[in-house]
């Protein structure tokens, strides 16, 4: 359109390294089969192109194409999609009847529209940068904006903040109930530890794992007086029936005991061997025990004790230890 | 990393029409050493102060004063064993870190070190910054923006709980201050008639910003502690909640870039801080008189620079070591229904003065001097409104039971036996209350020789 378009030598290394980047990116956006990917792609194009509209000595519009675009609008984009489906690829199923049809008939409707428009525009002749940067260049944006397009600028900004409102309405919810903040629920929690005089209900459950033996998520606590606690360990597992149960416990808890009493521990799981020092443990273990008499179900005391005894006394330690 | 074609500005920024290719590489090099040497200066002087604070001494054995310590310990990060998770989207995954030190390197070249300079040794004369854009404050912004990616890709990526959660927080939390941050900056913007950085610092000769504009810097300086993700804004990687957010899965080298992004981060806002509110690499006050200007001139501004930036290091290590972290629905109440507003309405008033003295003729006196006795006469106002009569037993128990409503008067709460038991549950004593006598009291002092001691602890609690 200019007839001084003079290209340096720098600009067109730039263009050439950029312009293939960005064709990539664009593609991507066809063909990549994770949102994230598609997402982070356009991202990409947007960043090189405000590259160019800086090169181009458009530096306002560059900088605010990051700013709005990629810092805001594309962070909102992958911010929505991480949320939806974290690891979802697309799904090609269409949901709608009739979709692809209306969007052919719509998409040629703006084509048509388009060239209606761009054929019948007239252009001004260009001033050159010269003129247009004359003040710098975001003062002759400025004067364009808030001058000569203060208009639709202005109803831009309008029809910005009624979509903006829209979805404020849309997505308002009624409130049911009182509002519940820190105060009610503490004050709630307290009613019914005064009514039912169980102190779950203000003290937090417990988690789970046994004291030095394990602490993985899958394994139940024990109470004080030796049993096993369901509610410690989360409903997902539990439903899952991932829980240990008692064997897979019993032959972790041999293990430990056995590195805890120093003896060699070997890798490869030697049955014999294992069997062999488990009983031989088992055996201190009790010994202890019965030393310690009532205490023994004190978690930290029964640390040697097999966990399969720990399950059996349980029923019988129960009524002496509840209060 | 920066753009090749830079517009030459008008008369009042920085001219760097005379650098030629050599020198911006030389000056980029230069901002690259110092980014680098100031993180590893920041590691030892955030652990010494806060060493202070908390009484003990901190790192003092490597080097003097232990200023070395820094070195083994990026070593030592450096030579661990780098780590890919097997769930993570490996290519997002690698990207990440790169995408955050990268965007944290960006913003130094438009902060200005100083005025133009001599170099030592040559008759070039060059302004000491890298370079400088009409538009150099949005694109501080943009590239801040653009930063956000290395943490939420990061997060995203590893394929994990955790990470996720924290990248999550960490683009609200972004996404939420930097509207603050970006209001609090165009009120500067607004009366320097500028978005360059060199234009800035020289429309501050007369007055810093951070007194003419006083609750702007206020709300730059919490939203700036939130964009950076510091205590007490450190939602983002919260250890007691998050393990580590979005580092949780990264290891060595790559986990060492996010560490360098976070520092470098740091060093950037308070650079703008210096640059948009302290007077950028100006003299202070009673220095900046001496000797018409001498310490303006050639290289002393870098030392005032320095001095100024290392004073917002040291507010953000001063925050750490004083405040808790903050509940996240707190921290976005914060952020929406008092920053933003607040920034709003002051960009709002600032715009109508600044309007009113550019398109009348009153002087900014006259208005100042309006605008003090509008709010003189608002106070006054205020004071002859009567004070809102204190419901009825507030009123009552203000002299005892302070703050607790319904308590009745302290002369009741004597006399009315303390109920442990009130409403059922155990319940301290009320202002004015008192304990009954332990039933357990007398046998713990039964034993003969304990009795003095429990006097002794009687009379000093």
């Amino acid at each position: 359109m200019t007839e001084q378009l003079v290209l340096s030598t720098g600009e067109a290394v730039l263009f050439w390294v950029l312009a293939p980047l960005m064709v990539l990116g664009a593609l991507a956006l066809l063909f990549a089969r994770r949102p994230v990917h598609i997402a982070v792609s356009i991202a990409g194009v947007m960043v090189a192109l405000a590259v160019l509209y800086i090169a181009l000595e458009a530096p306002f519009l560059g900088v605010a194409q990051v700013v709005v675009y990629t810092g805001a609008v594309m962070m909102l984009f992958l911010f929505v999609i991480m949320l939806v489906g974290v690891d979802s690829t697309e799904s090609l199923t269409e949901t709608l009847a009739g979709q692809r049809w209306i969007a052919i008939v719509g998409g040629l409707g703006l084509v048509a529209l388009t060239i209606a428009i761009v054929t019948r525009a007239t252009f001004a002749s260009p001033v050159g940068l010269e003129a247009a940067n004359a003040d710098t260049n975001p003062v002759g944006v400025a004067r364009l904006i808030f001058g000569d397009y203060v208009f639709p600028f202005e109803l831009t900004a309008a029809l910005l903040i009624t979509a903006a409102l829209g979805a404020l309405v849309l997505s308002h919810r009624r409130r049911l109930g009182p509002k519940r903040g820190q105060r009610e629920t503490v004050e709630k929690k307290l009613a019914t530890f005064a009514e039912s005089g169980s102190a779950t209900a203000v003290v937090s459950a417990p988690g789970p794992g046994v004291y030095a033996r394990t602490n993985s998520a899958d394994m139940p606590a024990l109470a004080a007086s030796g049993e096993t606690l369901d509610a410690s360990v989360t409903t997902v597992l539990r439903v899952r029936g991932q829980v240990l149960r008692d064997e897979e416990a019993a032959a972790q808890t041999g293990r430990v005991a056995m590195i805890a009493s120093g003896a060699p521990v070997f890798d490869t799981t030697d049955e014999a061997q294992l069997e062999d020092e488990t009983s031989e443990i088992e055996a201190t273990a009790t010994e202890s025990e019965g030393a310690e008499g009532a205490e023994g179900a004190d978690p930290a005391g029964s640390d040697h004790a097999d966990r399969d005894d720990a399950g059996d006394s349980s029923p019988e330690t129960d009524e002496g230890d509840e209060r | 990393m920066t753009p090749p074609t830079v517009p030459v500005l008008a008369s009042a920024g920085a001219d760097f029409s005379a650098d030629s290719i050599g020198l911006v590489f030389i000056k980029a090099a230069a901002i690259l050493v110092f980014l680098l040497l100031s993180v590893l200066f920041a590691l030892w002087f955030e652990r010494r102060i806060i060493g202070r604070f908390q009484q003990r001494l901190g790192p003092n054995v490597r080097g003097p004063f232990g200023l070395v310590q820094s070195i083994p310990d990026a070593l030592k990060l450096l030579l661990k064993e780098d780590i890919t998770v097997k769930g993570a989207d490996k290519v997002i995954y690698r990207i990440a870190p790169m995408i955050s030190v990268f965007c944290a390197f960006m913003i130094f070249a438009i902060i200005p070190f100083g005025p133009a300079v001599q170099i030592p040794f040559t008759d070039i004369v060059t302004p000491l910054q890298l370079t400088d854009l009409p538009v150099s404050v949005l694109y501080f912004l943009g590239i801040a923006g653009l930063g956000v990616y290395g943490i939420v890709l990061g997060g995203w990526s590893s394929g994990s709980t955790y990470p996720l959660l924290g990248s999550v927080r960490s683009t609200a939390q972004v996404i939420s201050y930097e509207l603050a941050m970006s209001l609090s900056l165009v009120s500067v913007l607004i009366v320097a008639g500028s978005m360059s950085t060199s234009e800035i610092v020289n429309s501050q000769t007369q007055l810093w910003w951070s007194v003419a504009l006083a609750p702007a810097f206020v709300i730059y300086l919490i939203s700036m502690t939130g964009e950076v993700n510091r205590l007490p804004f450190d939602l983002p990687e919260a250890e007691g909640e998050l393990v580590a957010g979005y580092t949780t899965e990264y290891s060595s080298m790559k986990f060492a870039w996010f560490f360098l992004a976070e520092y470098i981060n740091m060093l950037n806002v308070s650079a703008i801080a210096t640059t948009l509110f302290m007077g950028g690499w100006r003299a202070p006050w009673p220095l900046s008189a001496i000797n018409d200007g001498m310490f303006n001139e050639g290289w002393w501004p870098l030392l005032w620079f320095l001095i100024k930036l290392w004073g917002f290091m040291f507010f953000f290590v001063w925050l750490r070591a004083t405040l808790l972290r903050f509940r996240y629905d707190q921290f976005m109440n914060l952020g929406w229904k008092v920053l933003i507003p607040v920034a709003l309405a002051w960009v709002v008033g600032v715009a109508v003065i600044q309007g009113v003295r550019q398109f009348t003729d009153i002087s900014l006196q006259t208005l100042l001097f309006a605008l003090a006795g509008a709010l003189v006469l608002f106070a006054v106002v205020l004071l002859l409104i009567p004070e809102k009569k204190p419901a009825a037993d507030g009123a009552a128990g203000t002299a005892g039971g302070s703050g607790t409503p319904g308590s009745g008067t302290p002369a009741d709460a004597k006399a009315e036996a303390f109920d442990a038991f009130a409403g059922g549950y155990p319940v301290p004593p009320l202002p004015g209350q008192s304990l009954p006598p332990s039933p357990r009291r007398a046998k713990v002092t039964a034993p003969a020789d304990a009795g003095p001691a429990t006097d002794k602890e009687n009379t000093d609690g």
